[in-house]
């Protein structure tokens, strides 16, 4: 018993930045996970991915003019990726190009602007800091940021949420019966570009999109309704917290890759013995009904 | 009756080349029409202009203040992998009701029941939409239709790839749709159809050939006028100099070309 606490409870019962570490993530984990669904849902789980690079150059600016600052550096993120969202979707409204290669194209751009801005003046250690950020020093700045951004977007999906959900089942009904059709999707993609900035501090620019995205990926395979695959997905996500601060707690290994790797194992297992995964649907089947 | 969709010299159309061309004319309130025409003959172009997905190119469309309306595509955009139920794919229909943040009441989960025993769905409630069969959800989105309330009806190809039975319950909706003083406005391909169950067809090739009563409007000779229509787009084209100076319905009888009452098996 004494075991389990002190494997299980007392890092967290002892050290303040485990417990701030623990906070973050879970304030994550309701922001961030229910976004993924959509942004699953809607088919741009990359599209997460390629946000994630763009808040680089923003994130790169504010570091560079004001060193390791909270607020400078989310300015900077959110700028960068507003940018990058905005510039992307109007190109794929606007022209014949689709979204998917609209916003490669602006997040490479933006990748490579924050790459040369951080090697012009930063270290590699920055460069690590930003690209892979340490949920295990965040100070009250950043704890404050995060809860802001969860508090914004579990107002705004409860707000959007039967606009969302039309947007992405039928995108022609919508724009028949309402003019929230565009308006949703960039209220969508800022959901994505906040909760991103809000992750960076902990997990990095890199693998902030990791929290958004496998605890989404994961719950599909276990539900058909939309509402409980992001009540599933915070569930996870929030294990996949605990777990990752547990394993780097008493591994030493560094927490963002950690807690990223308590989500793939979710997501694994998942894809393998969820009610709708491979196993369940894959398995031989001689009885059937007769209608 | 008065007008619930005005044309007046409406152009639609894609990179300057018009899909519909100067088109005149009054869909009336209350009125059951055909839109007939060969692929590429502006069918869906039209009803996109009517919804307002389309901006005209030059003349307008306008619908009656008030109107509330209805628009199956042809091609719907509904993506069938969303985790959604039918109950889920017919409220949306209640969307003109309720809006983003109205209250869903007993009323509405009430309507949602009624229309999906209307389109004969009972019991699918609760089956995922990737589950369905063609006509089963073309039956969910005419219950859609049913849930939305609409006094203009636009239905895109409504009968592609349906079964005979599911073809005739959803005519038998239509006509409902059309007893209940409704606008319904169906493009249809089958002219043994429409001759049986729309009193009016609007014949279209770009330009509208003929316009009115069915048996008018499907006479063999304008039907041979449609067919000799090419869907191509000639990049060499002359500019289009004079608005409105190219082809009309009129207004009051809205036929065109009407001499002949025999009638022509077929399809578009």
């Amino acid at each position: 018993m004494i075991a389990l606490y002190d494997l299980l409870v007392a890092p967290f019962a002892e050290f303040a930045f485990m417990q701030r570490a623990l906070l973050g993530a879970i304030l994550l984990s309701i922001s961030a996970c229910p976004v993924g669904v959509f942004l699953m849902l809607r088919r741009m789980s990359l599209t997460g991915d390629a946000m994630a690079h763009a808040i680089l150059p923003g994130a790169a600016a504010g570091f560079l003019l004001y060193g390791l600052q909270i607020v400078p550096m989310t300015i900077g993120g959110l700028i960068a990726g507003m940018m990058v969202a905005l510039g992307a979707g109007a190109v794929a409204r606007l022209t014949i190009q689709k979204e998917d290669a609209s916003m490669a194209a602006f997040y490479l751009i933006s990748l490579s602007l924050g790459v040369l801005m951080v090697s012009l003046r930063g270290s590699s250690v920055d460069l690590m800091h930003v690209l892979f950020g340490t949920v295990l020093a965040l100070n009250n700045a950043a704890l404050t940021l995060i809860g802001l951004v969860a508090a914004t977007t579990l107002i705004a999906l409860f707000v959007f949420w039967r606009a969302l959900v039309a947007e992405c089942l039928d995108p022609l009904f919508l724009r028949s019966v309402s003019r929230l059709g565009s308006p949703v999707h960039f209220i969508f993609l800022g959901l994505v570009v906040i909760n991103l900035v809000a992750g960076f501090q902990a997990l990095g620019t890199l693998l902030s999109v990791g929290l958004m995205i496998l605890p989404a990926a994961a719950a599909r395979f276990w539900t058909q309704r939309t509402e409980f695959m992001c009540l599933l997905a915070i569930g996870l996500g929030m294990l996949s917290s605990v777990s990752g601060l547990l394993l780097s707690y008493h591994l030493s290994l560094p927490s963002g890759p950690a807690i990223i790797l308590s989500a793939g194992v979710a997501y694994s297992v998942s894809v393998l013995g969820g009610t709708r995964g491979l196993l369940f649907t894959r398995r031989p089947r001689t009885a059937h009904r007769t209608a | 009756m008065s007008a619930c969709v005005t044309f007046k010299d409406l152009t639609l159309g894609y990179n300057s080349h018009p899909a519909v061309h100067h088109l005149n004319g009054v869909i009336r309130e209350g009125s059951l029409t055909a839109l007939v025409g060969a692929n590429g003959s502006g069918k869906s172009t039209l009803m996109k202009g009517i919804v307002g997905l389309l901006k005209p190119m030059a003349g307008y469309c306008k619908v009656a203040p008030g109107t509330r309306l209805a628009y199956l595509p042809q091609q719907s955009e509904l993506d069938r992998s969303f985790p959604a139920r039918v109950v889920d794919l017919v409220s949306l229909g209640l969307w003109p009701r309720r809006g983003l943040l109205g209250r869903i009441r007993p009323e509405d989960r009430e309507a949602v029941a009624k229309a999906l025993s209307a389109v004969g769905l009972e019991g699918f409630e609760k089956r995922p939409i990737d589950t369905l069969s063609g006509g089963q959800l073309q039956r969910s989105l005419f219950a859609r239709v049913l849930v939305q309330d609409a006094n203009l009806i636009l239905l895109d190809e409504p009968f592609n790839a349906i079964d005979a039975k599911t073809v005739a319950d959803l005519i038998d909706l239509i006509k409902r749709w059309h007893s209940e003083k409704r606008t319904v406005v169906v493009v249809a391909h089958d002219l043994d159809l429409v001759r049986q169950h729309f009193p009016a067809a609007l014949l279209l090739a770009r330009q509208p050939v003929a316009w009115g009563e069915v048996r008018d409007a499907l006479s063999p000779e304008n039907l041979l006028r449609a067919r000799q229509f090419h869907e191509a787009w000639d990049e060499n084209a002359p500019w289009c100099e004079a608005p409105g100076a190219i082809a009309h319905s009129h207004h009051e009888t809205g036929i065109l070309h009407a001499d002949s009452h025999a009638h022509q098996r077929g399809s578009f």
